[in-house]
């Protein structure tokens, strides 16, 4: 589903180019949960980007469902975020002035839906992410965990076919964090492409595939404990 | 992304921006109005001033002596010809160019009346009796002067209403004798009415028989010839041949200058809508100055909402769709100022009314259009720049990701 082809990013910081991910090629089949770890700087946000399509790669390709993305002009690439993208933000980043319910609605908005279907899917996301009773409620009128879990209606209710999740828990105590795993995880469980972005060693390890990053390369893929890179 | 989706949007975060909102649409509304109200003054004044020319009556030409030489609308009021208007030509006129209904030559001057031991200066008009016909002029008392040929002079008068309060203040008037310049008239009639015409007031006027007041002012030329054409005719045929006829009895010379009054009354009319439209245009700077401002807010908008921004266009908002949001915003702020500024201007013509009623204060159609269109495209051109930036905005920036 995604393959990255000798990939790099390089930022001008200053004078001095900076190489935030250096010749990376990856490849993620459809259904996978796969973590990226690593310290601050190592790149892992970048990557994220890189798979979101919210940012250009200054080298290299990266086919998504075979299609080569990082040619295609600026709207081809919002229509693709649109259809086939689901982002979750540490920061939630919940339009203030948008009750939950619009804000989940948001995307189909976007899309051109009529009020009438986009009431309809909402209605059917929220009672799955068990938001039924919050629907009419402002962002600062939810915890920190609600306001996440309407991120996350807002990320699946196009029904894209991958999930990015940049430190979904990382401004959530740990209840509510353990609780948006959980959900994530079971999106994953019904086919959902997820790929998580985390400092934290607990939810990076209990993905089914972990890929650690320094200096801008992937410095380790493993599969469940095995560890691919035989060093 | 639908129309009623984006509107809604937009709605919302103008709402937010509230008492901004609020002082923004004040401020269009502000321009809205003033442009309007003035120009709905400016034109309430020109139909105003064109209903005082209204008695000049669109049948009527005057032929004044000399000839402008430059293309200028305004007629010469004193011509300084070369060559005289005279009686004779007046009379040859009047039998030989056909389509001529009346002839009124008029000679004007002004001299020191006096009866008995009451003196007053005022103005003399040299007229026939057509005169009093074409200018819809009516006797209150007397009769006009009959049965004398256009080159006859007769020492009759007849006075205005003031005139004769002042000169006889309330006794016997007709048949009284007055003497001007050492000439003496009788008086066989009263005009009625203070018919005030435009410059000067016929009511405090003596009006003697043209040749007569030739003899009283010492000149052989007439101050100008009033015609009043058949109807049937066309003006500008009447025109050319009164002006072609003069040249014959000038010695080919053309030089006499016939105008219609509707053209003069044009002229002022065209002069009342450049000062309208450049009082309007003084008050269309509040409408920029209103898309100034209109701009600022968008600005302030576009750098607190940034984040917003970021996420529309990573759960896939294209650059066009971040435009619209926000020039919805200030097509919201435009209309609304539209709104509340016509409101505005409908009560300011409301008291208009009642309180100068002799205006029409109505608001021309084309006022009315273009000051909504201005405002419109005042607001839209001013949040053309900050909508690009909010566009063009790289959405990993926009949300701190870079």
């Amino acid at each position: 589903m995604i393959s990255l082809k000798k990939l790099s990013r390089e930022f001008q910081v200053g004078d001095s180019p900076v190489l935030a991910l250096r010749n990376i090629d990856l490849t993620i089949e459809a259904g996978e949960y796969v973590s990226i770890m690593g310290p601050s700087g190592s790149g892992k946000s970048t990557l994220l980007n890189m798979l979101g399509l919210i940012d250009r790669p200054s080298d290299g390709e990266y086919f998504l469902k075979g299609e080569e993305t990082s040619v295609l002009s600026e709207s081809d690439r919002a229509a693709l975020r649109r259809a086939h993208i689901g982002f979750v933000f540490q920061a939630y980043h919940l339009v203030p002035r948008l009750t939950a319910r619009e804000n989940i609605e948001l995307p189909l908005m976007l899309d051109g839906v009529s009020r009438a279907e986009r009431s309809s899917r909402a209605d059917t996301v929220m009672q799955q992410l068990n938001l039924s009773d919050r629907a009419h409620h402002l962002p600062n009128q939810l915890s920190g965990g609600q306001r996440q879990r309407v991120a996350i209606g807002r990320s699946i209710i196009m029904h894209p076919s991958l999930l990015l999740a940049d430190e979904p828990t990382g401004n959530l105590d740990s209840r509510s964090g353990q609780e948006v795993t959980a959900l994530l995880e079971t999106l994953n469980a019904a086919g959902l492409t997820l790929i998580v972005v985390t400092h934290d060693n607990h939810l990076g390890q209990r993905a089914t595939r972990q890929l650690s990053m320094l200096d801008g390369e992937i410095a380790h893929d493993t599969l469940r404990d095995i560890d691919l890179n035989a060093h | 992304m639908r129309i009623e989706d984006v509107l809604q949007y937009a709605f919302k975060s103008l709402t937010r921006q509230g008492f901004r909102s609020i002082m923004l649409v004040l401020s269009l509304a502000l321009g809205v109005a003033s442009t309007t109200v003035l120009v709905s003054l400016g034109e309430s004044a020109r139909s105003f001033i064109l209903g005082e020319f209204a008695h000049l009556g669109s049948d009527v030409l005057a032929v004044y002596p000399g000839r402008k030489t430059t293309t200028g609308a305004m007629p010469p009021i004193t011509g300084n010809a070369a060559r005289d208007i005279t009686l004779q030509d007046a009379a040859i006129l009047e039998r030989t160019v056909p389509g001529i209904a009346a002839i009124a030559p008029l000679v004007v001057g002004t001299g020191s009346i006096s009866q008995a031991n009451r003196e007053r200066n005022t103005l003399v008009l040299g007229v026939n009796e057509a005169f009093f016909d074409i200018r819809r002029l009516t006797l209150a008392r007397g009769a006009l002067w009959h049965d004398i040929a256009i080159e006859q002079s007769a020492p009759v008068a007849v006075i205005g209403e003031t005139l004769a309060d002042e000169l006889f203040a309330g006794g016997q008037v007709l048949g009284q004798w007055l003497r001007v310049r050492g000439f003496r008239f009788r008086v066989v009639g009263v005009l009625e009415g203070t018919g005030d015409s435009f410059g000067s007031d016929l009511s405090d006027a003596l009006f003697i028989p043209v040749a007569s007041a030739q003899q009283l002012f010492n000149s052989p030329g007439l101050f100008r010839l009033i015609v009043q054409v058949d109807d049937r005719y066309d003006r500008q045929l009447m025109i050319r041949r009164i002006e072609q006829r003069m040249q014959a009895l000038h010695q080919g010379e053309i030089d006499v200058t016939v105008v219609s009054p509707d053209a003069m009354v044009a002229s002022i009319s065209d002069i009342l809508q450049m000062m309208t439209l450049a009082v309007a245009g003084i008050a269309a700077i509040s409408l920029v100055v209103a898309g100034v401002l209109v701009m600022n807010l968008t600005l302030i908008s576009v750098q607190q909402r940034t984040a917003e921004i970021g996420l529309l266009k990573a759960i896939g908002a294209s650059a066009l769709q971040v435009r619209w949001l926000f020039v919805a915003e200030s097509l919201i702020l435009a209309i609304a100022g539209c709104v509340v500024g016509l409101l505005i201007t409908a009560a300011a013509l409301w008291a208009g009314r009642l309180f100068l009623p002799q205006l029409s204060w109505q608001l021309p159609a084309w006022a009315l259009v273009s000051v909504v269109v201005i405002t419109i495209v005042t607001a839209l051109l001013f949040t053309w720049r900050p909508a690009s930036k909010a566009a063009g905005l790289s959405p990993t920036v926009a949300l701190g990701r870079a």
